[in-house]
């Protein structure tokens, strides 16, 4: 991992609950609150409660997981009021007291119970140009990108994102802001503005900034304290702040030396 | 992803715990707000020097009312937390500093109240 940023969480309990314990799991669904009641079992994780509340209990029960190890990134939700992925969290770890409560993630529309929409989430991915640009023209020869060059250090500390959302969910400028573009998606930009290869900086650096881009950041630093990848988006944001502003440093001083038309004046 | 389900747009029912770098940016935005208010008043007291002496110390003679000296305080402990608040933020957006967000934030509160007793102390 290159990840500048610690793994959270140092000081939660692991210690399991005793045998025969019960655990009470709240779930926002339709409006409100439905409960539920599931035994402790060592080991447990937040998703295997909603599993077993699913398999065993009430069919009808909406929610999206696929590879249960963390890699992925599609089962996290909001548990006991923070986001996080499910598959990775134990309940001893979160638990409060003997109760669980589950929610869909904030910020996201739901479709269904714990399930949610990630449509948003995508897109502004790709309104912040998250894909890699490779020009008009292919490249003549292989690019040659020394490991510990500052660059490739920088796409390092944020490329393992998997897309999870937590980041989203925790951000309180997309809930004050609903067109802002996101952590995730920030990040993605920020890891393609290091990549010496794309050919696409010009236009990433204008999509990424004004009302809805990274100057509106407040650094709160939940992403990056919510990350369960325990990457930093709040560094990869003031990485664009300082980016477009050199941009925009160039564009103003082009403009003052060679004037509107791009001649020098005389 | 939304494998055709028209998904219910409700962005904003859950709320998130509160957290120290929400109460940071809240913080700085409140003692920055006190500070732009301020400033009117301060140039205002400035301006009452163009009109002789007297008119400044007359104008001067208002700080010596609790309600003032109390204003006056908060308004240099609202100096105090917006300038480390601010600090906090240019050392995280320009050096990527880690931080333990809770105790710094902490540690800013801490400092300007420090300030502020200083000032009181200082014989304002």
């Amino acid at each position: 991992m290159n990840a500048p940023f610690p793994a959270p969480s140092p000081t939660e309990s692991t210690v399991d609950a005793a045998p025969g314990a019960m655990l009470t799991v709240r779930i926002r669904r339709d409006g409100g609150f439905q409960a539920f009641t599931v035994a402790r079992r060592p080991a447990q994780t937040v998703l295997d409660v909603v599993t077993e509340i699913q398999r065993e209990q009430d069919p009808t029960l909406a929610y999206r997981f696929a590879c249960r190890v963390g890699m992925c990134g599609s089962c996290a939700m909001m548990v006991n009021g923070r986001p996080r992925w499910t598959c990775r969290t134990r309940v001893a770890a979160v638990a409060e007291g003997d109760g669980l409560t589950l929610e869909p993630l904030r910020n996201l529309p739901v479709v269904k119970d714990l399930a949610v929409d990630m449509e948003p989430f995508f897109a502004k991915w790709t309104a912040a140009h998250g894909a890699f640009e490779p020009g008009a023209v292919p490249a003549d020869d292989f690019a040659v990108v020394a490991p510990e060059s500052p660059e490739r250090r920088a796409v390092d500390a944020g490329i393992e994102c998997i897309n999870c959302g937590v980041c989203y969910a925790a951000c309180d400028v997309v809930a004050w802001n609903p067109d802002y573009l996101g952590p995730a998606a920030l990040n993605r930009a920020w890891t393609l503005v290091n990549d010496v290869r794309d050919r696409g900086q010009d236009a990433r650096l204008a999509a990424v900034s004004g009302d809805a881009g990274c100057q509106s950041c407040h650094t709160h630093m939940s992403c990056t304290e919510h990350c369960p990848k325990a990457l930093a988006p709040t560094f990869a944001i003031a990485g664009l702040k300082r980016a477009t502003a050199r941009a925009a440093l160039k564009r103003f001083g082009a403009q003052a030396f060679r004037g509107p038309s791009g001649r020098r004046p005389s | 992803m939304s494998a055709g389900t028209r998904a219910s747009p409700l962005p904003r029912r859950v709320a998130a715990r509160p957290h120290a770098g929400f109460a940071a940016a809240l913080l700085h935005r409140l003692s920055g707000i006190a500070l732009a208010l301020f400033l009117p008043m301060h140039f205002i007291a400035l301006g009452t020097a163009l009109q002789g002496a007297d008119r400044l110390e007359s104008f001067l003679g208002l700080t010596h009312n609790g309600f003032v000296r109390t204003a006056e305080w908060g308004l240099v402990s609202a100096l105090a937390l917006h300038m480390v608040l601010g600090l906090r933020v240019l050392a995280l957006e320009w050096f990527a500093t880690a931080e333990r967000t809770a105790l710094i934030v902490s540690t800013c509160v801490a400092t300007a109240l420090a300030v502020g007793l200083l000032f009181l102390l200082g014989g304002a």
